[in-house]
C-alpha cells in the first residue's frame, strides 16, 4: 500500500501555512546527510523537485524525525487544533 | 487571556493531565493547554496503559475509562527472513489482578482530561504555545496564539519534542542515538476474529515484542484492541538513518512478514501514525526544573525502553510534579531551590531509580546490534535444525548445530555477551 493511500485514512485539518521548512535553502544543494529528511520521514513529506526541497507539510504526521536528522528543518508545533488529528493513536 | 493561574500545563497528555489532576485536587488554580483539537489527537503509542500508576489517580478506572482489552498475555517473537521462534506467557492471574490494559489514545485521553477538569482545572484544546515567557530568567507564564498568560509555575508536559524545554534551556535537541522513530497502524479486524486468531476470551489481549525483523536496533510491536490490532514497528533513528531504508518500506517488510500477515489478513487499515520515541534513559533525562517550570513525562525522556514502559513514568513525573507545585505555593516559593524538590521525589520513586539502574543498557544495546539481527537469526536456524527428521545422527546433528552457531557468532564473542548481559542487569 502506497503512503498516499495511507495517509488518505487519517484525519488532518489542514492550515494554510506550513508549520516545516529549510532554515537554510543553499545546505540542501550540497546536502551532507544524503537527504536524510526525505530518507527518514515516514510520511513522505520531502522531495526534491527542481534542485531544491519541497514540502508537503499537509502530510505530516508531526513525529519530529526530520528535524532529529538535519538541523536544516525548521520544525514548530502547528497552529492550536491544525494539522494530524488522530481518531485512534 | 489576562487571568494569572497558579499553574499552567502546556500538554494534555498522561503526565500533563496527572499534574494538572493533582494540583486541581489540591485547591489549585490549573490551567492547561492543549494544542490538540482535543486531547490524545496528537498522540500515539504502542501501547498500553498500566494499572498499578493509573490507578494512583483513578481507582478502578477499568470501570469507567475507554479501555480497550486487559492483557492476559505478552509474546516474544524472534524473527528470521521466513520463519519464527515464539516464546511467550499467558497468566490467568492477569484475569485477576489487571497489569496492563490495551487503549487508543485519541479514546483514552480525553476520559482521562475530564478528570482534572472535573477537579477543577480549566483545559483549552486548539491552544499551540509558541514560547515560555520569561522575565529576569524565570519562567513567569506562556506565550500562545490567544496571547500570553501567566502562572508561578509552568509544567511542560508537551512530549518528546517539547519545544518548551528547549526554549526554556532545559534541553539540547536530542541525539539521533537516544530517540526511536515509531510506524504503527491501526488495523480493523471483527471483535471475534481477533479472539480467535490470537486465542482470547471477550475482554482479553495481548502484547508482543518482535525482534529480528529489520536493521540495526530495530523491533516490532503489536497489540490487540476490542476490534483492531496495533501494529508497528521501532527502530533507533541512527540505524534508520544509517541503513538508507524508508521506515514506511520497512513497516510493509514487517507487516508481510509470512508469520505476521496471517495475523492481520483482511483487515482494514484505519490509521497511520508515526511518533518519536525517547528511549535514551537516565543519561538523557533533560534538566527538569528552573525558576518557574518543571518538565516532565516524555518531554524530560522518561521512557523505559528495557521494559517497555512510558505512560506510568508520564503520569508518576506528572503526580510528582503536581504535588511538588502544591507545596511551592504554600510556602509561595517558585523558585529553582524550592522547586527541586520534584528531582529528588523522582529520584527517590521507580522513574530515575529504574532509569538509573538500566543506565548503560540503552547504549549497549545501540552498539552491540547483534541482539536484534544475529541473535534472532541463529536461533531461527538453531531451531530449524534441531527440528529436522531425516537420517542425519543426533551427534552430527549437535555437532553441526554447534557450527553453525559458532559461525554466526564466535565463541569469544558469545561469551563476552553473555557476561555483559548479565552484568547489565545484575
Amino acid at each position: 500500500m502506497s503512503i498516499t493511500d495511507k495517509l488518505y485514512r487519517n484525519r488532518y485539518k489542514v492550515d494554510e501555512d506550513s508549520h516545516l521548512w529549510i532554515k537554510d535553502l543553499k545546505m540542501c544543494v550540497k546536502c551532507p546527510f544524503e537527504f536524510a529528511c526525505i530518507r527518514v520521514c515516514p510520511t513522505d513529506v520531502y522531495k526534491w523537485e527542481e534542485n531544491k526541497i519541497t514540502i508537503t507539510y499537509d502530510a505530516c504526521v508531526e513525529c519530529g524525525a526530520c528535524r532529529i536528522a538535519c538541523y536544516d528543518v525548521g520544525w514548530k508545533n502547528p497552529k492550536g487544533g491544525f494539522g494530524i488529528s488522530y481518531k485512534y493513536g | 487571556m489576562t487571568e494569572k493561574f497558579d499553574s499552567i500545563v502546556v500538554g494534555a497528555g498522561p503526565a500533563g493531565i496527572a499534574a494538572a489532576y493533582t494540583m486541581a485536587k489540591g485547591g489549585l488554580n490549573v490551567l492547561v493547554l492543549e494544542k490538540g483539537e482535543k486531547p490524545g489527537a496528537k498522540n500515539m503509542f504502542g501501547g498500553v496503559i498500566f494499572r498499578h500508576h493509573t490507578e494512583k489517580l483513578a481507582p478502578e478506572f477499568w470501570k469507567t475509562a475507554p479501555i480497550e482489552r486487559h492483557v492476559v498475555e505478552y509474546q516474544y517473537w524472534f524473527l528470521a527472513k521466513d520463519s519464527h521462534v515464539l516464546v511467550s506467557h499467558r497468566n490467568q492471574k492477569f484475569n485477576g489482578q489487571y497489569n496492563a490494559f490495551t487503549v487508543h489514545r485519541a479514546k483514552f485521553d480525553p476520559w482521562f482530561a475530564k478528570l482534572a477538569e472535573d477537579a477543577g482545572a480549566v483545559l483549552i484544546n486548539r491552544t499551540t504555545v509558541d514560547d515560555v515567557l520569561k522575565e529576569d530568567g524565570k519562567i513567569v507564564g506562556v506565550e500562545t496564539e490567544r496571547g500570553d498568560v501567566r502562572a508561578d509555575v509552568v509544567i511542560a508536559a508537551d512530549g518528546v519534542n517539547s519545544m518548551l524545554a528547549k526554549q526554556a534551556g532545559l534541553r539540547q535537541e536530542i541525539p539521533e542515538d537516544a530517540v526511536v522513530l515509531a510506524v504503527k497502524e491501526v488495523i480493523a479486524l471483527p471483535k471475534q476474529r481477533i479472539e480467535e486468531r490470537f486465542n482470547l476470551g471477550p475482554e482479553e489481549g495481548i502484547a508482543a515484542l518482535l525482534v529480528g525483523c529489520g536493521p540495526g536496533m530495530h523491533a516490532g510491536f503489536m497489540y490487540t484492541n476490542r476490534d483492531t490490532i496495533s501494529l508497528g514497528i521501532g527502530i533507533n533513528m541512527r540505524d534508520l538513518d544509517k541503513s538508507k531504508q524508508r521506515p514506511n518500506d520497512l513497516f510493509e517488510q514487517f507487516k508481510n512478514h509470512p508469520s505476521i500477515a496471517p495475523i492481520v489478513k483482511d483487515g482494514e487499515l484505519k490509521e497511520y501514525s508515526a511518533h518519536l520515541i525517547p528511549e535514551g534513559g537516565y543519561d538523557y533525562v533533560s534538566k527538569i526544573c528552573m525558576d518557574g517550570m518543571l518538565v516532565a513525562g516524555d518531554a524530560a525522556m522518561l521512557v523505559n525502553a528495557i521494559n517497555w514502559e512510558g505512560t506510568n513514568l508520564a503520569m508518576t513525573s506528572g503526580m510528582l510534579a503536581g504535588q511538588t507545585v502544591i507545596e511551592a505555593k504554600k510556602r509561595n516559593d517558585f523558585s529553582t531551590r524550592s522547586l527541586f524538590k520534584y528531582r529528588q521525589r523522582l529520584e527517590d520513586s521507580f522513574v530515575l531509580r529504574d532509569l538509573k539502574k538500566y543506565r548503560d543498557v540503552p547504549k549497549f544495546f545501540s552498539s552491540n546490534s547483534q541482539f536484534f539481527t544475529t541473535y534472532p537469526q541463529a536461533l531461527n536456524e538453531l531451531a530449524y535444525t534441531w527440528h529436522i527428521v531425516d537420517d542425519e545422527l543426533k551427534a552430527d546433528r549437535i555437532k553441526r548445530m554447534k557450527a553453525m552457531l559458532f559461525k554466526r557468532r564466535s565463541k569469544l564473542r558469545l561469551i563476552q555477551d553473555a557476561y555483559h548481559l548479565w552484568r547489565l542487569f545484575s
